[in-house]
């Protein structure tokens, strides 16, 4: 009994540290962000890595979220006669919602796995080790430009599959399902705002972007040096990703779209 | 049975000591893996650091280039304490220095020839062509000039590692610490980095530091001896010196034999006890 | 060096592409193309019931938005709804006799101030009230009052 008591606390005080850990290594690239300016072909390769490879699986689920919304929403709506407001529902349903969330669901698994992979695999092989030797800060040279990759890179991605998602609601709503076409934009237009939905929606990705990418790097940075070390910590970066994305879209969704 | 005296330095260090290490004590959780440890390492010797696998070895290297740092005592490498130093008094020092890790640690995404030239485009605004030559002469001298365009998953384990020399060089630093250079080579690439280590000794006026725990090749090439055993020095001096030293241990480990201080059997309970009392 | 130009080519078009992505849905989804709140003038008017009227509504007339509801306050010395009203300043021709009445839109829809322009030739400016106001008409006391003209009927 004693044991089962000591073990809780001998865990929560490991989760309180490296809970610290994380945010000292926050910290540490928040700080060293400046560096990474004088280098913009680092920054311009991690765009490159966590954006455009992620390309692809965010079009392709956009294009099929926006067309099941367009399948679904046309069901319920067309039950009350309000077929005309599919634009709406699916416009509003990608850009506030599953645009921001989807998208950061997805590039944790697509991209953050494959940082903690990267970067947990050079601490196994001692490569950050000899980066330190050699007297260059490996929070700098490797963690930043891939940080700020991420940031910059999830909202663009979300943008994308909120765009392609209500391309793919109009060809299912409109093409398929005769939906009426003027209707389908223009209902869309009046009632999804700028400032109350798109830009809550870049914020909440510029968020997640920020969130997923810093767990990624510090599951990868903080990972133990062994090839099971980082195959678990790859794990562990994808399912805290979608744990956090989850929560923290509850906590922004009820601060920006509650009254 | 004998126990393992452990060695004090009395002597002061003289102006030819590049690293002193005096008092040393580290701990690992529980484990102690240094108390009270006294060490020097001479400028332009091949010092080599041995001892059973776990006595902390690497853990020696991290300590001397202040990626750990000692619960007691100093390090003082080229009259500077490591402990007291900042990040950036850390770096500088670092430049001087060059490792060379187990594994070579070179830099996956890169090839040999920017792997070499990582330090030196890093910490130099030497121009591209200077760079270059550097990089080739380097290269050269350990005799993979003609890999230069590999990456290195195409390289055999011996010739990262030499790769891993040619940049831990590339600064021509003042020391060099090899963390178990011998450890899994085969004789041929072992004889290779033996004759780089003793050359570019000798031809540069560097200060080696060895840790390893392959005995023959290392007691080979080195110019001094520590052994380290349960966190303190145990034995010290020329190889020769020590292939006469009688004491059990120093015999034990030189000599690889099974038993002796360090016992062939794990504790446990008598075999009797084991096979016919109690449960299975 | 044609791989790192490549690199640097895709990372354009990505960027690019995520742009014209937001463009798109800022222009085509959202309702940024209509001017920008702040823009033109403020109406008020008095209702004895609002209904369901929210702020940011539309303001139409003859079908067309002009404007958007900017606020609703609730005056309490004679108990009516006063409801602002941004007007598009292009439309600065509303008579001084226009109708303002609360609509519904379609069967579950939002309520909407529609205008009815009067003949007067005294046009509304930057603070004036719309006199001639029509409260929403709401489900209750409609159909109290077809039930009480029914019991009438029968009686």
């Amino acid at each position: 009994m004693l044991e089962a008591v000591a073990r809780l606390g001998r865990g929560v005080l490991d989760a309180l540290e490296r809970l610290g850990r994380a945010h000292l290594l926050l910290l540490a690239i928040l700080l060293g962000l400046g560096e990474v300016l004088r280098r913009p072909r680092l920054l311009i390769d991690q765009l490159f890595n966590i954006g455009v490879l992620s390309l692809s699986i965010v079009g392709v689920s956009g294009l099929f979220v926006g067309m099941v919304l367009g399948l679904q929403g046309y069901y319920v709506l067309s039950q009350f006669g309000a077929a005309e407001s599919l634009g709406v529902m699916v416009a509003a349903s990608l850009v506030r919602e599953l645009g921001p969330v989807v998208t950061a669901l997805l590039v944790a698994g697509r991209a953050g796995s494959a940082l903690t992979a990267e970067i947990g695999l050079m601490k196994a092989t001692e490569q950050l080790a000899a980066l330190e030797m050699m007297a260059v800060d490996p929070v700098h040279r490797l963690l930043v430009p891939r940080f700020l990759g991420g940031v910059l890179a999830m909202p663009l991605l979300a943008a994308i599959f909120s765009a392609v998602g209500v391309l793919g609601g109009y060809f299912v709503g409109v093409g398929l399902l005769g939906v009426d076409e003027g209707a389908y934009w223009s209902q869309m237009q009046a009632r999804i705002d700028f400032t109350a939905d798109l830009a809550n929606g870049v914020v909440k990705s510029l968020v997640f972007g920020l969130v997923v990418t810093w767990i990624a790097l510090f599951q990868g940075y903080d990972t133990i040096p062994t090839a099971e070390g980082v195959s678990r910590s790859t794990t562990r970066t994808v399912v805290h990703s979608a744990l956090v994305v989850l929560g923290l879209d509850f906590v922004l969704t009820a601060l920006m779209f509650g009254d | 049975m004998d126990e393992a005296q452990p060695l004090r330095v009395d002597e002061a260090p003289g102006p030819d000591v590049l690293v002193e290490i005096r008092g040393l004590c580290f701990r690992r959780g529980e484990r102690v893996i240094f108390e009270d440890l006294d060490l020097d390492i001479r400028r332009g010797m091949v010092t080599a650091v041995m001892g059973p696998s776990g006595t902390g070895k690497t853990t020696l290297l991290q300590l001397i280039t202040g990626q750990l740092h000692p619960e007691a005592g100093t390090i003082r490498v080229a009259g500077e304490d490591v402990g007291r130093l900042g990040r950036d008094g850390l770096y500088r020092l670092r430049r001087r220095m060059g490792m060379l890790f187990q594994s070579g640690a070179l830099l996956t995404d890169l090839s040999v020839f920017d792997n070499v030239a990582y330090p030196l485009r890093e910490h130099t605004k030497l121009s591209d062509s200077l760079v270059r030559k550097l990089v080739l002469l380097k290269l050269e001298a350990v005799g993979l000039r003609g890999a230069r365009d590999l990456m290195p998953n195409e390289l055999s384990g011996g010739m990262a590692r030499r790769v891993a020399l040619a940049r831990a060089i590339a600064l021509d630093p003042m020391m060099v610490l090899y963390d178990e250079p011998f450890t899994g080579q085969d004789p041929i690439s072992m004889g290779m980095l033996m004759a780089l280590i003793r050359q570019l000794n000798d031809a540069s006026g560097l200060t080696s530091i060895l840790v390893s725990h392959d005995v023959r090749e290392t007691a080979r090439i080195a110019d001094h001896l520590y052994l380290i055993f349960e966190g303190r020095v145990v034995a010290q001096g020329t190889p020769d010196a020590l292939a006469n030293d009688r004491s059990p241990w120093v015999r034990q480990f030189l000599d690889g034999l099974p038993d002796g201080p360090v016992r062939f059997h794990y504790p446990a309970p008598p075999l009797a006890e084991d096979l016919f009392g109690g449960r299975g | 060096m044609a791989k790192r130009r490549n690199i640097e080519l895709m990372v354009g078009a990505f960027v690019a592409l995520g742009l014209v992505a937001l463009f798109f849905l800022a222009m085509r989804v959202s309702n940024l193309s209509l001017s920008a709140s702040g823009e033109g003038y403020l109406l008020q008017a008095r209702f004895a019931n609002v209904g369901s009227l929210r702020v940011r509504a539309p303001v139409t007339m003859a079908g067309v938005r002009i404007g958007r509801v900017e606020s609703i306050r609730f005056d309490k010395h004679t108990y009516e709804a006063v409801v602002s009203m941004r007007i598009d300043p292009a439309v600065d021709s509303i008579p001084d006799d226009t109708f303002a009445n609360i609509f519904t839109a379609g069967l579950l829809g939002e309520q909407y101030i529609g205008l009815e322009p009067g003949g007067s030739p005294e046009v509304l400016r930057d603070g004036d009230e719309i006199v001639n106001t029509q409260s929403a008409l709401v489900l209750e006391q409609m159909i109290g009052q077809f039930l009480f003209k029914k019991a009438g009927e029968s009686g």
